[in-house]
């Protein structure tokens, strides 16, 4: 175990979450804090609204920004609150901080209910049934007599801290003001972790997040479910301050506003949803106050002022505000690698007589056509293995059939004696299998490092509640260390700190080893990792190979590239029309005339 | 319920369900190519009804004052850049498109809105004013982010909904208005009575459904279109403006919603807001036929037509809680029985 | 920009928290939905706020009119920001009920009177100690549906359908026409919800006609009341169609057209004042009015949303000379004192008789509502 000495130069990035200084954190709680003392009382009730919107914004960032659903129905679970502690405060005298867990529990329930519907749904489909729920829910609110209906519900009780109302405007302030930081602080911390890093790489695409063992079924849900439960909280708030709900301030154009404030913003970043909502509510306030002046009292333009200057804030800045206000902000070095003990790793059964992987007549057909047909080969531990064949050969579909990508027609592929054969890709990994892409998949905008740590996801197990809480610093430092362990294997130790999107595409592949590296696998799968790469960047892949091989490492080769193949792989399977060609050493694969003429047409 | 009311339901469901999928149709048209989730399709309808409501009173409508004021922006756009491509000699045939035409159609309107012309010619006029808004808008608002996510996208057509709906209220109040039939004509059959204006919706939606299925499917150009939604570097490479293509395909929506809104406005009420209402229920025949598929979209419109007429019988108080409830387990079916491409986002 | 225009927002307030209040201006705060779903009812009202007068009591007065879109929060926004920033003396608003039902704390914890134009009872409920400070001038909702009711039943009617707006609007009235045609002993017999926007409803109309009851109600206002209309009519309902008072504009009568002849519905007189007596003190109100509205937006643009905005005008114009005999304007005995004295007002409105007192907050009686019949795109008078 080597001491993680890498006290790194490299050039900061701009980190997501955390680039912003300590003093202007300072600052910004400063700020808050004297609002209510010396600023205009108006500007404690725009505060109000201004943290209200925060928290249901901050939901969205988790949920769109970062995990990519895009959802329009948050209102909805704001009234979700809302109505359940205006229903229980007023009909049965319950105290509101009683009504506050069962509205989270009957969010929850709802949520769940709701999320496993639709966030099976991918692409398109989800934004609609999101929609579908909020109008459902808003027009549920309005038509229950027993809920007040569309003229709402009156007398709602105000919150009492220890005996002590707060009615004042100034005191419910410091309440939404206090739950709003520490939900920013729950998901900035969520963020930061290895959930959050799982749900970063749902954007990269499911195919990657689930080679890595990210159930990506599971982790929407609990992104959703804990959007919802933010959201129910600021409806909860609401009812206490405003004292009367009626269904209007949770329809769909409010769910609109809410994923507009999030997208503004700026959906990356926690402090995204922070500026959105301060943004929008300030500035609708100006418009209302300076527009009669300018344009006369004739119409109503606020509206239509505003479309136009959001249209224009969204095409100088697709990503934002927050990506602006960020630079502004002095940049907060990356906090060096940690010198903490690694993850534990994984036992490896070293059966030297079976083989590792054994593909045994294994055939997938796409209706009629046959693409993979009764293949049959063994991968041998500590071996290089190379799988090639013409174009249309099938060495894609066998890829995908050993990693799980597409289920068996007939056939079997076993691991370590183990059916793997239609595995869902997360479980296979789990087994000790990695892979690299044929086109790169790694998240552009996160470091080196933090992707590299994706590929150690299933080594650790914080879930989301010790992540937010911030229980998670150790296992956190292990598996940070264990990522520039394997950056550093492959050599790219001065990078661990640059966003991956920067890097050279020949340096972007080794990173995907690394990062298939930092699961520990047993057998590794390259798709095409020498493809795109110019001399020098294969050489250096293929000591890289070569070394990975000398520590004990099983690889599985499919490549296109006959010079990178030959001098690299111990024996080769060639492939043609989805069947094995031929079987040998590199030599007797160059000299076998059914390969040359499967290849050229013919001896040359 | 008997027989005949489950007629006069379903004829009304159709009828509706007509009305989305022309808006499902332009939304599929417009997402195919831009990859713009095109939420203010449903402010071109409203604006084609009430333009031709506008000209109906003998008033020039307020549409024209809009189609200056993106003219003369569009072309300021054009302008700075052209300069910067130093392409000054392709300036004066770009403005003739983008501020020229534009402008022209505008007078055309202004001058011929006091005259009570037939209501053929003031179609056509609605139709050559709100179509010309499309392309233009595109230009100002959409081509500058044309390769932005779908999610930036579809928050800038949220914007953009905004705005229109802002600027409809101003333009034409916040009272709705009707405007004549091509043919008061009607037809008996049964119990039922079928009026030619409605017919004439159904038929307008099926042959449009064809002749976007075909060009899109069957034909080059259209197949040229799509694919500059797919990868527009590969599209500019092989010959393909995507920004051609964009406004292209704008018109041919504008041109589709402002006909939609022609058609309908007969039959009822059109007002400044409905706009919404109708595009998200386009919006969802649209998704039921997976954002691809022409006659899928409209499958997908007739069916929520359907619900709703069925359910305002059933439960008027909870129509929305009905269509929008049973409209998840479609998309759930939808969504697991297509085989799901990712996306680069 | 954004810690500029902030910047220059602070030091704004900061000039107006030194500036003293003894400019003995008025201020006047009204909040009305001239955009969203209830613009039809809040335009015709700020169209009126701009006709009325730049003084009262002999005090100038600043008006300051803010639209909230008929959204509840921004309703509540509006009146904070009206109060604290503008320090309002009295907030007139808003145009829907739920917006003034959320103002009634607000404005109760500021001990600032508000006068709101919008219809139900409740506003004004005199078991909510909090209203003490709301005072409402549009005609309960339950003085229209009676005499919806009386009508009825002296032309025989015995059962009725409703249909009305999915909205607060639509549910009021519901509740307040059942409750009048109990006592009138009319049975309903159905009742269906529609949306303003809806492209048609022909699936509750349809269910209306086969319990084919005596007469309808069409709960709803502007010109979406007229789609059900149309299509009882092309359906060939033989029943009396009533509508509410909410249809009382011009673009009602103009989308309707010839399906609503013969329509009634109840209203307060000032829509039809030529046809009243002249011994009607309300007829001359009312005409003053109308006249100056008609002559800058144009003829037959009367509506009687117009007139809820002018009836707090006339309310104040007797209540703030008796407030300033005991206060400065600006101040909190000035609130106060004006308060009380809109609660013993007595003054002729556009709608009707106010006769404001402790107990009953509208002051409104049979005096604010006619019946009249539409007879060929006209109002006119029913016998």
């Amino acid at each position: 175990m080597q001491p993680a000495d890498e006290r790194l130069r490299g050039s900061p990035p701009m980190r997501f979450v955390d680039s912003g200084g300590r003093l202007a954190m300072l600052a910004f709680v400063v700020a808050l804090l004297a609002i209510p003392i010396v600023a205009p009382p108006f500007w404690v009730t725009l505060g109000n609204y201004i943290g209200l919107y925060s928290i249901v914004a901050l939901g969205l960032v988790l949920l769109t920004g970062v995990a990519g659903q895009t959802s329009f129905g948050q209102a909805a679970f704001v009234g979700l609150g809302a109505y359940t502690t205006a229903f229980l405060t007023t009909h049965y005298g319950a105290s509101p901080w009683l009504s506050l867990p069962v509205g989270l529990a009957l969010t929850l329930v709802v949520a769940l209910a709701l999320g496993f519907i639709t966030l099976r749904m991918q692409g398109h489909y989800l934004p609609l049934a999101t929609i579908a729920w909020g109008i459902s829910l808003y027009f549920l609110f309005g038509n229950l007599e027993w809920l007040g209906g569309h003229t709402g519900m009156t007398g709602i009780p105000a919150l009492s801290l220890a005996g002590f109302d707060l009615k004042d405007e100034r005191h419910f302030y410091v309440l939404i003001w206090t739950i709003t930081l520490a939900a920013l602080w729950a998901t900035g911390n969520l963020l930061d972790s290895r959930p959050g890093r799982a749900l970063r790489a749902l954007k990269g695409g499911l195919e990657m997040a689930e080679a890595f063992g990210v159930d990506s079924a599971r982790l929407k849900i609990i992104a959703f479910v804990y959007a919802a439960l933010l959201a129910c909280i600021s409806g909860w708030l609401y009812a206490h301050l405003q004292r009367f709900i009626n269904p209007t301030p949770f329809d769909l154009r409010q769910g609109i506003e809410y994923l507009f404030m999030a997208v503004v913003g700026g959906a990356g970043s926690v402090w995204g949803a922070i500026i959105g909502a301060t943004l929008i509510t300030v500035l609708k306030q100006i418009l209302q106050d300076v527009l009669p002046g300018i344009l006369g009292r004739a119409g109503n333009f606020e509206i239509v002022v505003f479309g136009v200057l959001m249209i224009l804030l969204l095409q100088f800045a697709r990503n934002g505000v927050w990506p602006f206000v960020a630079r502004l902000l002095p940049r907060r070095k990356p906090a060096p690698v940690p010198d903490a003990p690694l993850l534990p790793t994984r036992e490896r059964a070293r059966d030297a007589a079976r083989p590792l992987l054994e593909v045994q007549r294994a055939r997938k057909a796409f209706g009629g056509l046959v693409a993979v047909n009764d293949l049959t080969f063994d991968i041998r531990n500590g071996e290089i293995l190379g799988l090639i064949g013409p174009n249309g050969a099938g060495k894609s579909t066998t890829f995908a059939l050993i990693s799980g990508a597409q289920p068996l027609t007939a056939g079997a592929i076993l691991f370590r004696g183990e059916s793997i054969g239609s595995r869902e890709p997360y479980k296979i990994a789990r087994l000790g299998i990695g892979r690299t892409f044929q086109h790169v998949r790694l998240l552009p905008q996160m470091s080196v490092l933090d992707n590299v740590a994706l590929g150690a996801y299933l080594r650790g197990t914080a879930g989301v509640a010790r992540s937010a809480l911030r229980l998670d610093r150790h296992e956190e430092a292990c598996t940070r260390a264990v990522a520039a362990r394997q950056i550093a294997r492959v050599g790219l130790g001065e990078h661990t700190f640059d966003d991956a999107g920067s890097l050279p595409l020949g340096k972007q592949r080794i990173v995907e080893i690394a990062r298939a590296l930092a699961a520990d696998p047993s057998l590794l799968l390259l798709d095409e990792p020498a493809a795109g790469l110019r001399y020098l960047e294969k050489q250096a892949l293929a000591d890289q190979l070569r070394s990975l091989k000398g520590e004990g490492m099983t690889i599985l080769l499919v490549e296109h590239d006959m010079e990178f193949v030959m001098g690299l792989t111990d024996r080769l399977i060639v492939m043609d029309f989805g069947e094995k060609l031929a079987e040998g050493s590199p030599e007797a694969i160059q000299r076998d005339p059914r390969v040359l003429e499967a290849y050229l047409g013919g001896v040359a | 319920m008997d027989l005949s009311i489950a007629a006069f339901l379903t004829q009304d469901g159709v009828t509706n369900g007509a009305i989305y999928a022309l808006l499902a149709l332009a939304l599929v048209l417009v997402f195919t190519v831009t990859r713009i989730i095109w939420i203010p399709s449903g402010e071109f309808v409203a604006y084609g009804t009430l333009t031709l409501a506008g000209l109906q009173l003998g008033k020039p409508p307020g549409t024209i004052g809009l189609l200056v004021a993106v003219a003369i922006v569009a072309a300021v756009v054009e302008t700075i850049a052209t300069a910067r491509r130093g392409e000054w000699r392709r300036l004066p045939r770009r403005l003739v498109a983008w501020l020229g035409i534009p402008l022209a159609v505008a007078a055309i309107v202004w001058w011929a809105a006091p005259l009570s012309l037939p209501l053929p010619v003031q179609v056509a006029l609605t139709l050559a004013a709100v179509t010309t808004l499309g392309p233009l808008l595109y230009r100002i608002v959409y081509q500058p982010i044309a390769d932005a996510s779908v999610l930036v996208l579809l928050i800038v057509s949220v914007a953009l909904h905004f705005a229109l709906t802002g600027l409809g209220l101003w333009f034409f109040g916040a009272e709705g208005s009707r405007t004549p039939a091509f043919t008061e004509a009607s037809f008996q059959a049964g119990q039922l009575t079928f009026s030619a204006q409605a017919l004439f919706v159904v038929a307008a939606s099926a042959v449009l459904i064809g002749a976007l299925y075909l060009f899109f499917g069957r034909m080059l150009y259209g197949k040229a279109l799509r694919a500059t939604a797919v990868n527009r570097i590969g599209a500019r490479l092989v010959g393909i403006s995507p920004s051609f293509a964009g406004a292209l395909t704008f018109a041919l929506a504008s041109l589709l919603c402002a006909f939609c809104g022609v058609l309908i406005g007969p039959i009822t009420t059109v007002y400044y807001d409905s706009g919404f209402l109708i595009s998200l229920k386009g919006f969802v025949g649209a998704i039921i036929g997976g954002l691809v598929s022409y006659p899928l979209a409209a499958a997908g419109a007739v069916l929520v037509g359907l619900l709703e007429a069925f359910s305002s019988f059933w439960a008027s108080a909870f129509k929305e809680v009905i269509v929008f409830t049973l409209i998840i387990p479609v998309l759930l079916w939808r969504s697991l029985t297509t085989h799901h491409h990712e996306e680069d986002e | 920009m954004k810690s500029r225009s902030l910047q220059a927002a602070f030091a704004a307030a900061l000039f107006t928290m030194f500036v003293p209040a003894a400019m003995a201006d008025i201020t006047i705060g009204v909040t009305l939905s001239a955009t969203g779903p209830a613009a039809s009812l809040g335009i015709p009202e700020k169209n009126t706020i701009e006709l009325l007068p730049a003084t009262v009591g002999g005090e100038k007065i600043k008006w300051i009119v803010l639209d909230d879109g008929s959204d509840t929060t921004r309703a509540v926004t509006n009146t904070r920001k009206l109060i604290s920033e503008d320090k309002v003396d009295v907030v007139i608003g808003s145009t829907v009920t739920p917006n003034s039902l959320a103002m009634v704390d607000v404005v109760a914890e500021a001990e600032t009177p508000m006068i709101s134009m919008a219809a139900s009872a409740r506003i004004v409920d005199p078991t909510n100690p909090k209203t003490k400070w709301v005072f409402k001038v549009p005609q309960n909702d339950s003085l229209m549906a009676d005499a919806i009711a009386v009508h009825m039943k002296a032309n025989g009617v015995k059962t009725l359908g409703y249909i009305g707006f999915n909205d607060a609007y639509g549910e009021s009235w519901l509740a307040e026409i059942k409750r009048s045609a109990q006592t009138a002993g009319i049975n309903v017999v159905a009742d269906e919800k529609y949306n303003r926007n809806d492209a048609s409803v022909t699936g509750q109309v349809l269910k209306l006609v086969a319990a084919n009851p005596d007469a309808i109600l069409i709960g709803a206002s502007g010109t979406p009341a007229a789609t059900p209309q149309k299509e009882l009519v092309a359906r060939r309902y033989k029943g009396k169609i009533y509508q509410t008072h909410g249809v009382a504009n011009p673009d009602f009568l103009r989308v309707c057209g010839a399906d609503c002849n013969g329509t009634l519905l109840p209203i307060g007189p000032m829509l039809v004042y030529e046809q009243l007596p002249d011994s009607n003190p309300i007829k001359k109100v009312a005409g003053e009015y109308i006249t100056k509205y008609e002559a800058k937006y144009g003829k037959d643009s009367r509506t009687t949303f117009g007139g809820h905005a002018w009836d707090p005008f006339m309310l104040l114009s007797k209540a703030v000379p008796e407030a300033l005999k005991k206060a400065k304007p600006g101040t909190r005995e000035f609130r106060a004192a004006l308060r009380d004295a809109l609660e013993n007002t007595t003054v002729v409105g556009t709608h009707g008789v106010f006769v404001m007192s402790p107990q009953d907050h509208n002051g409104l009686d049979n005096r604010a509502r006619v019946m009249i019949r539409i007879d060929n795109g006209k109002w006119v008078l029913a016998k």
